[in-house]
This record gives structure tokens, sequence and C-alpha cells, in this order.
């Protein structure tokens, strides 16, 4: 992908591997979360992150915070590699990037009160001091919908709307330019997901804040994102625009992905056409060769196995990586070896 | 019950000159193995002193020795072990790995016995002692919390607020990693009692005049005084039980205060 100077966030063959195990009688495995992923986040977008669990979605989101070790490769932030700076120059970046955590109930401090949480990133980067450390706390809490008389308050006696909305206050205290959004709504009822969805959009327009948005809800993404990427085992294996991604995904397992998603419509859902994918994520201690999709994969050819495919650019704007799928042939053309007993109706 | 029995151990432990009825030292040999009477409320030991100023003043004793062991001890596990449940890696390799691992391959106990043979007899030493083997108790409930805690999301969130590891150690993860060093300490504080109350029993505690429960016991060991004088064993085993017993309470009581979420509104 060409640089652009539009692009806040810029990822470059991006690893995060983590070594499990290992000890005195045996060697360490070696899980690859996020296995070589590139792309980049422009200014004021939202860049959502769709996979099933497992896959790598949230690593990859706390590596380009450095709240996880990388392994390997670079994580631009405005043409500043964080990924390889000192710890200390990242503490001064922290002010810029920022994140909320999906479960409300583990991402406050328990012992702190509202005031001590959202205050606490102001007095570490020394925003304001004394007495104007409360009024700017009392100001965020307003920015995200709660009422000043909630200060002193602690985190337990808020339901799990109201916690999201501290967790977000807290993040905005440092004012960032970039928050990453770790499933900030998997853990919430569905009235309350729209609420907090409609803050952070709100919180976007006036703010012009860019977010990277990690979920598993596939609406929650088409809702708030402008573009989608696609992860399974540690690889992207689709980049589209938003819209062009649900209407016509390339890759198997996007469009695999997309056929799950339920039609609030009886009528239309009874004739929707799914596509069941056999068996569940193979572990990323020991991924498949080749394409990591080919053990699920119901167009698998022997190619496969033996050659992973990169991400290209099939039609403007629109990558995916598959052998199958070039930009002269952007669909997979069916025949007799494919394995379509695994496409049902 | 408990928090009486507490209660009345610190005042008793405070205000012993006033409360004892007696000099613990002064001995009157007429006197020998009376039974409790108006005059010595809880009768007299083979040396014609007053049990009930000895008790008095052994509560100071054991008190002092409880609060000593629990603070030191307590405070060098819990720093020792936050270190390696924070920091891991090599630094917990060493630490938990040989460290923690070779004072729990001492008995507690003998291990007190031979500092205590090695240096001498007194308070001080038995102190010292006693927090040479009371410490990696601590330490080992510190690292597993630790190590517990700094996964929790918050801690995360304060990385990426840009909290220092100091700061993240001492407002996030020690405040919620104390609670079962809480329960922790106030068993310890009955094992000293314990401990303290075994060694002077065994004569390598706090020299014989001071009036320590473990020398009471000591000195009413002899078979005949179990049978023609038992008050002078009984009291100060009911004075140990009854303060290893409270001291086992207190950590509920002091739990259920530290806990916001138990606190009333």
């Amino acid at each position: 992908m060409e640089e652009n100077g539009n692009n806040l966030i810029s990822l470059q063959n991006l690893k995060v591997h983590f070594k499990i195990g290992g000890g005195f009688f045996k060697e360490a495995k070696v899980v690859k979360a996020v296995d070589g992923v590139s792309f980049d986040i422009k200014r004021g977008e939202t860049l959502g992150l769709v996979g099933e669990s497992g896959c790598g979605k949230s690593t990859l989101g706390k590596a380009i915070l450095r709240l996880t070790p990388i392994t390997s490769g670079r994580a631009m932030y405005k043409n500043r590699d964080i990924a390889n700076i000192s710890e200390s120059e990242m503490l001064a970046q922290r002010k810029n990037l920022q994140m909320i955590f999906q479960d409300p109930y583990a991402s406050l401090n328990p012992r702190m009160n509202v005031g001590q949480i959202i205050g606490e990133p102001i007095q570490t980067f020394g925003l304001q001091r004394g007495k104007s450390v409360e009024a700017m706390v009392q100001d965020l809490m307003e920015t995200v919908g709660m009422s000043r008389r909630f200060v002193k308050r602690y985190p337990h006696e808020f339901s799990g709307g109201q916690r999201q909305r501290i967790g977000i206050a807290r993040a905005l205290a440092v004012d960032p330019e970039f928050i990453v959004a770790d499933e900030p709504i998997s853990a919430l009822d569905v009235s309350i997901q729209a609420q907090i969805m409609n803050l952070m959009e709100r919180l976007q327009a006036e703010k012009n804040l860019t977010y990277l948005f990690i979920s598993h809800d596939l609406r929650a993404v088409r809702h708030l994102s402008d573009r989608v990427a696609v992860l399974y085992l540690g690889k992207i294996v689709e980049l589209a625009d938003g819209k062009e991604i649900y209407k016509e995904s390339l890759h198997p397992y996007s469009k695999a992905l997309i056929s799950a998603v339920p039609v609030p419509d009886p009528e239309i859902e009874a004739k929707r056409e799914r596509i069941i994918l056999k068996g569940d994520v193979p572990s990323p201690i020991n991924p498949p060769s080749g394409c990591h999709f080919h053990t699920r994969c119901p167009y698998m050819i022997e190619e496969c196995k033996r050659q992973t495919p990169s991400l290209v650019e099939i039609k403007p704007n629109h990558f995916a990586a598959c052998v199958r799928i070039s930009s002269d042939r952007p669909n997979i053309e069916a025949n007799e070896k494919d394995g379509l007993g695994a496409i049902g109706s | 019950m408990n928090r009486l029995t507490y209660i009345v151990l610190i005042l008793t432990a405070i205000f012993a000159p006033w409360i004892a009825t007696h000099d613990v030292t002064a001995q009157n040999l007429i006197m020998r193995y009376s039974a409790p009477t108006a005059e010595h409320w809880f009768g007299t030991d083979s040396l014609g002193r007053d049990v009930f100023s000895r008790l008095v003043f052994g509560a100071r004793i054991s008190l002092e020795v409880g609060i000593i062991v629990v603070a030191v001890s307590s405070f060098i596990g819990t720093i020792i072990g936050s270190i390696a449940g924070f920091y891991g890696g090599f630094v917990d390799k060493f630490l938990s790995g040989y460290l923690f691992n070779v004072f729990l391959a001492f008995p507690g106990l003998l291990l007190a016995i031979a500092l205590v043979a090695f240096l001498g007899a007194g308070l001080n030493i038995l102190i010292f002692a006693l927090c040479v083997i009371g410490w990696v108790g601590y330490a080992r409930v510190m690292r597993g919390q630790v190590l517990k805690v700094r996964e929790y999301d918050f801690v995360q969130a304060a990385r990426a607020l840009g909290a220092s590891n100091m700061r993240i150690l001492f407002t996030h993860i020690l405040p919620n990693a104390i609670q079962p060093l809480i329960v922790q300490a106030s068993l310890g504080m009955a094992g000293a009692v314990l401990s303290e109350a075994s060694l002077s029993f065994l004569g390598l505690g706090i020299p014989a005049p001071a009036p320590s429960w473990g020398t009471m016991l000591e000195e009413a060991r002899g078979l005949d005084t179990l049978y023609s004088a038992p008050h002078v064993f009984f009291f100060p085993a009911i004075a140990i039980a009854l303060t290893v017993l409270a001291f086992n309470f207190i950590g509920d009581g002091l739990r259920e205060y530290l806990d916001p979420k138990q606190r009333k509104r």
C-alpha cells in the first residue's frame, strides 16, 4: 500500500508471537497471534476489525498501543515508528493513543472512585493541577452523558453501560487522536449497545477521532466503520470499504462470515443463503500451511496448501488474500473439485 | 465475642501496670501454689508469684511479638513478593524459584530454634528469628496475587494512560492484591503468638523472670502441678487459646471494612 500523508496509523508487517509452555523438559511453543499484518488507518476514519474469537483481534489492538510486546514489524503513528521506540518515548506518545476496553467490569479499578479514575491520566500527564482536575473530570463526565453528581461513586455502583461511559471518559481525558475500541459493546445489553455506539459516533465527529473498532458483531461494525478488515488466524484476508465488503465480499472466509449475520426480516431470513464453515478455527500454535484458511475453505485447491497468498488490490481499494482471486478474476469460478457440500441454503 | 477478646487483650496490654494487682516478679514462697483467692484472683505459681498479674504483663509480650513480627515480615514479604510477581522473568525465577523454596524447605520452628540457639535468647532475637521464618509466606501469597492482578484490564488501561511502573504497582495492583495478605497477617499474628509461646516453653524465648505465657506454661509443666494446682497452667493456656482465636477472626472484620463493595453506604 502506498504512502499517504493522510494516514494516522500505518502497520507494516506487524507480528506478535508469544512463547507458551516450555520448561525444563520441553521446548516452548510459539503462538502466532498476529502474523504479518499491514494496513493503514486514515485520519478521522473508523476501521472495523472483524474475525472469530481467538483470531488475534484484541492482540493486534493492544500491540498498536504497545500493551503487548511486538515481535517484529513497524507501527507508524504520524511517520514515527512506535513499535521500535524506547519505553520512555512511548510514554509520551500514550497521550495520543488510547483504548476502550471490552469488559467494563474489569477495566475500572474497583478501589478508585469515578473522579480518581478519570482524573488519573490528567494527573500523570500533568494536564491540570489541583482544583481544575476535578472541574475537567466533571466536564468529561458530561461529555459522555453522565451526571457530575456521581464523581465520588465507585465502579460497582454503576451499570455496564455507565461503566463503559466512564471508560470512554477516561480515554478522552488526555485528548487522544486515535482510540482502539476493543469490543466496546459486546459486554452490554442491546439497547445500551446503541447508546454507546451513538456516543462514539458523536465524539468522533466532535473531536475528529480515529477509531480502530474491534468487534465480532458484524452489524455494529457495519454501522460504525468506514472500512473493514477481516482477520483470520493472525492475517488480514480482506480489506475494503464497509459498504462494499457487505455487498460483495471476495474472500471465501469473509463471505461465510457475512452470510452468518441474521436479517431481522423472517421472510428474507428464510430465503437467505448461508455458508456454513466446517470445523473450528485451527490453533494459532500450529497454523495450517499455505493459506491458513484452506482447512475450512469450500474452494480449496492443492495450491492453497503450499502457497501463502498475500493481500493484493483486487478492485480499487478492495484488497483480498486468496490464491484463486486476482484482479482479472475477482470471483472464484467454482469447479467440480470444490467441496460445495459445505455450502448449503 | 472475638471483638471483645481483642479489645480486652489490647486494653490489658496497654494498661498492664494499672491492671496488675501485684509485682510480676515478687516471690512469696509461703504462698506457693495458692488456689484463686480474693487476694490472688488466678492463684499463685511455684514461686508464689501472682498469676493474674503475670498474665496481664504476658499479654504485652505476646502482642508486642505478634505485631512486630507480622508488621516486619509482611512488609518484607509484600515487597519481595510484589517484585517477583510484577517483574516476572528471571527476577521471579530467582526469587520464587530459589529464595522462597530455600526458606520453605526449612521447618520454620526448627530454623527459629537454631537461630535463637546461635544468637542467644532474648526478645529481640526471638522477633528476628520469627521474621526470618515468617516473611516467605507473605511473599508467596503476594507474588500470586500480583501475578493475577497485573493481567486485569484496569492495569492495562493504566499503562495505556501513561502510568509509571511504580504508580501501577502501588495504586492499581497492590490495593487490589492485598486482601488475602490481611487474612494471612491475622493468621500470622496468631502464629507468631503461638511460636513465641512455644519457644518460651522450650526455654528458647524470653528469659525466665519475664512473664511470657509460654514460660508460665513451662513452669507449670510438672505432672504434680497439673493435678494439685491446675490454675497455674489453666489460665495461661486459656489466654493463648483465646488470643489465637481472636486474631484468626480479626482478618474477616478488616477485610469487610477494607472492601468498598461491602462497606455500608
